[in-house]
């Protein structure tokens, strides 16, 4: 008997279930839905709350104006999705500050969303520390749960999803907060009215 | 018609510390309330249950039920004696007919006066800067939280400050006081050290064992606090 | 009964302010992100969440089965483990098949469950603890003393002490300094690694996922750094679906550290997919039985396994909050602990486990996923009485439940006993009363019972 079939076994026995035995349906998930309303500002506030720096612009050319300011001369690398080409991982991680879209981000906990699908890489958001993320302002959803009704199958099609919430921080020492621990401690993100 | 109350006084009370008893009784009669005491009743089995032997339990939680068989109201000046009954005596008697009868009409003393007599002032009155210790049991099991708090608020002269941090154990947990005793000793001292900054000079709760432990540990630390159970203070004119 | 010796906790000044305030502050910072005003359907979710987790476990082979295929179905593999020497063996061998020299890890209490670290290092692979509490940790050679806090007994001075030894750096007075050593010495190791381990705070049946939470950045590096990444988690951490998550994620980081969600809520369906630029090309996971489908079989007490692993019971716990988390004898400690080991470890070792606690219900009260740790325990308190009972404590109960069945005894005895107490000489005074008059006095005993009184009246 493999271990495979002992478990179930086990699990079967201790639950009194027979083989391919039916599975009544779950209690209904809940998903609230969020009210529409001042997703922009919402987001704003939650975002630097978190010590984050919001930028609003009305364009893609104003868009690309504002990174360069918050670039400040520093090293960077720009996302695959964003300006084609190879990814580097040695260049990701010497790089000063990591530039990449954003799917979604959440209204009420300030947080961005980032599929794998959509050509982003998973460690430009994470090596460098700075990051700054570029997105449209319709993807701004009210919440998580908002996120999950539009996208019930995360994994349907990115092998990673991540939901940023902040800069990167740890309690560990004397629990005194302190930012930028392996992921990024600076983060900025640039709402753009239309791409 | 008088409420007929048949009053449990706990076995800690009987033997220990019957002024609350007293206290309890001469409130509720002046209340206008019947009371009976039958003379079968001794405890409600928890140090038993608590520690494992339900069995032992069982057979004292028996002779509850035969003792209160019929009783109309039962008042008890503990909560976690009243949780035991209310909550835990169907564990040891699952399905039981006579349990199911008996869990409405048990009450802790503050709960009958809030939630069935309707009472929120008995006319007390005692000059005193008092704080309160709400008893796990009491909080958690039988959610008394504002009923005592409201009671006490109506005692002229009283003054009440609240415990900082709240809602934290005395550490007395039965059986746990003596088993664990460096704990529970240490558990303790957090409390009296918080009572002791609300500058009160009386500590009151609805539970005689939470007061033994802290009442304990505030004589051997040579503090002038005394501790009051919340019918000593109802009784006070 | 046995019980352990927890003077050196009780009396060590400065770890019983270190836990006090670093568990008072997680336990004010949930108080404040559930209350009323700001999650109104905290108790809802709640209820939510136990219904979930309830409906998971009691169908749990069909939910592992379905995770198997959507995992398989995307090129991943699973690894079914029925103990910890399983799981071991199979990663071990992983690591030696891959030429795999440093291994980088994420904190896992299901890792420490098994001793993986332990075995990894025997083959000679560099095994980090990546989480910085963990790192500092294992660079001490010590065990995590919270859940969510692994270090929170260190001051900085023990810190810098501890990199200074181990990692040769400067001194350094600042949580800041310190932890920008550790993030460049992780971070060479995050980029050297060959093989990348993480736990799992859920497992997500429909998409064959693997959820990932947490503040620093560690797991996700962990899981996309290195070619081959490795999860490990219990069975229990299953939720049938994605959309799930609305619910476990708005509990989980509000009760650990009062956070309406961790600053890192990965969610990886397997290894990197073609065209994506970067991650993985391995992915495993480990799912480990070691004692759980045991537990599965108790139903009244199949909710231990409810466990979302937050941390807030032992943050409430007035217990744990004096003795701290290296006085429990398995990795897991606080009330969760408490119901865990004796379930997991039998009662002959450790039978006190379940005893130490004034069942005070605070942790049942804050967790999250309505776990009744109280009523746990006193069932356990039941089972270790009948198996591993204490025969003289048992015939005292026996003495005891006999007199309190005879009120008229009872009446006179009580007295009596008020009496002796009275008159004791403190040399005499063994058992309870020595053990009580240890730490407290005893009541004055009074001059008439209540009893005697009413009679008179």
């Amino acid at each position: 008997m493999t271990s495979r079939e002992e478990i179930l076994g086990n699990i079967r026995a201790a639950l009194k279930r027979q083989p391919n035995e039916p599975v009544p349906s779950p209690p209904p998930a809940l998903l609230r839905e969020g009210s529409a309303d001042n997703l922009v500002d919402q987001f704003k506030t939650a975002f630097e709350a978190l010590g984050g720096n919001a930028v609003l612009v009305k364009t893609a050319a104003e868009a690309q104006i504002a990174v360069e300011e918050l670039l400040n001369g520093r090293t960077f690398m720009t996302s695959v999705k964003m300006r084609g080409g190879e990814f580097s991982r040695d260049a990701c991680a010497s790089a000063e500050v990591g530039i990449t879209s954003a799917d979604y981000a959440l209204a009420d906990t300030g947080s961005l969303v980032i599929f794998t699908e959509s050509g982003e890489s998973r460690l430009l958001s994470l090596l460098p520390p700075c990051h700054i993320a570029v997105i449209e302002r319709s993807k701004i959803v009210p919440s998580l749960d908002d996120l999950l009704r539009q996208r019930p199958m995360p994994g349907e099609n990115s092998s990673a999803m991540v939901i940023i919430t902040g800069p990167s921080r740890t309690g560990d020492i004397e629990m005194r907060l302190v930012r930028g621990v392996h992921g990024p401690g600076e983060v900025h993100v640039v709402i753009v009215d239309e791409m | 018609m008088p409420v007929r109350i048949s009053l449990f006084v706990t076995c800690i009370v009987d033997q220990l510390f019957p002024k609350v008893g007293i206290a309890m009784a001469d409130v509720l009669e002046r209340l206008g309330c019947e009371l009976e005491f039958r003379e079968g009743q001794t405890c409600c089995g928890q140090p038993a249950f608590n520690s494992g032997y339900r069995d032992e339990a069982r057979t004292v939680a028996e002779h509850f039920l035969a003792t209160f068989d019929g009783a109309e109201h039962i008042v008890v000046p503990s909560g976690s004696c009243a949780s035991m009954i209310a909550h835990h005596f169907s564990e040891m008697f699952p399905g039981d007919k006579r349990v199911h009868a008996l869990e409405p009409r048990v009450w802790e003393f503050s709960q009958f006066l809030t939630d069935v007599l309707n009472v929120e002032d008995v006319g007390a009155a005692l000059e005193a800067t008092a704080t309160y210790h709400d008893g796990c049991h009491s909080l958690r099991e039988m959610r008394i939280k504002s009923g005592p708090r409201r009671l006490l608020q109506n005692v002229r002269g009283l003054r009440l400050v609240e415990l900082d941090p709240p809602e934290e154990c005395c550490g007395f947990g039965g059986t746990f006081s003596v088993k664990f005793p460096e704990i529970s000793g240490a558990m303790v001292r957090t409390k009296i050290e918080a009572i002791e900054r609300t500058g009160a000079s009386a500590v009151i709760s609805t539970d005689p064992s939470c007061l033994m432990q802290i009442q304990g540990a505030l004589h051997r630390a040579g503090s002038k606090i005394r501790t009051m159970h919340l019918a000593e203070v109802l009784a006070c004119r | 009964m046995k019980t352990p010796d927890v003077s050196a906790a009780l009396g060590d000044k400065k770890l019983q302010l270190a836990i006090y305030s670093a568990t008072g502050r997680m336990a004010e910072r949930r108080r404040e992100i559930v209350a009323q005003n700001v999650l109104p359907d905290y108790q809802d979710l709640r209820q939510h969440a136990h219904n979930i987790k309830k409906h998971t476990l009691d169908h749990l082979d069909y939910y592992l089965e379905q995770l198997e295929r959507s995992i398989e179905s995307r090129g991943g593999k699973v690894i079914w483990a029925k103990d910890g020497a399983e799981a071991c063996a199979f990663i071990q061998k992983l690591a030696r098949e891959r030429g795999v020299k440093v291994i980088v890890k994420s904190k896992s209490m299901t890792t420490e469950e098994i001793d993986l670290n332990e075995h990894l290092e025997q083959d000679g692979r560099e095994t980090v603890e990546t989480d910085l509490g963990e790192y500092i940790l294992q660079l001490a050679g010590e065990k995590p003393f919270h859940i969510i806090a692994p270090a929170l007994h260190k001051t900085k001075e023990d810190v810098s002490g501890i990199f200074e030894k181990h990692l040769h750096s400067q001194p350094e007075s600042t949580p800041e300094g310190l932890t920008k050593i550790a993030r460049i010495a992780l971070r060479e190791k995050f980029l050297q690694a060959g093989l990348g381990i993480t736990g799992a705070n859920f497992l997500v049946a429909d998409s064959g996922a693997v959820v990932i939470v947490e503040n620093e950045g560690n797991a996700r590096l962990s899981c996309s750094a290195p070619k081959i990444h490795v999860a490990v988690a219990g069975i229990e951490k299953l939720i049938p679906r994605a959309q799930d998550l609305g619910v476990f994620l708005k509990l989980l980081a509000r009760s650990a550290t009062g956070q309406a969600l961790s600053v890192y809520t990965s969610f990886v369906a397997g290894a990197k997919r073609s065209g994506e630029p970067d991650g993985p090309e391995e992915f495993y996971l480990v799912l480990l039985d070691n004692g759980r489908t045991k537990l599965l079989a108790d139903q009244s007490k199949r909710q231990s396994l409810y466990c979302i692993r937050c941390g807030a019971c032992l943050n409430h716990c007035p217990v744990y909050r004096k003795i701290g988390g290296y006085n429990y004898p398995w990795v897991y400690s606080g009330p969760i602990g408490k119901i865990l080991t004796p379930q997991f470890k039998g009662f002959h070792d450790d039978p006190w486990v379940p005893f130490a606690s004034s069942l005070c219900g605070a942790c049942g009260e804050v967790c999250p996923v309505k776990i009744e740790i109280p009523r746990i325990l006193l069932e356990l308190r039941a089972d270790i009485a009948k198996q591993e009972g204490d025969r003289a404590e048992k015939l005292a109960f026996r003495i005891w439940a006999w007199v309190m069945r005879h009120p008229k005894l009872f009446g006179r005895l009580g007295s009596l006993s008020s009496a002796a107490i009275e008159s004791l000489p403190g040399f005499l005074a063994v058992g309870p009363i020595k053990n009580w008059l240890s730490q407290r006095d005893l009541p004055e005993p009074p001059k008439q019972s209540f009893r005697d009184w009413w009679k008179k009246r």
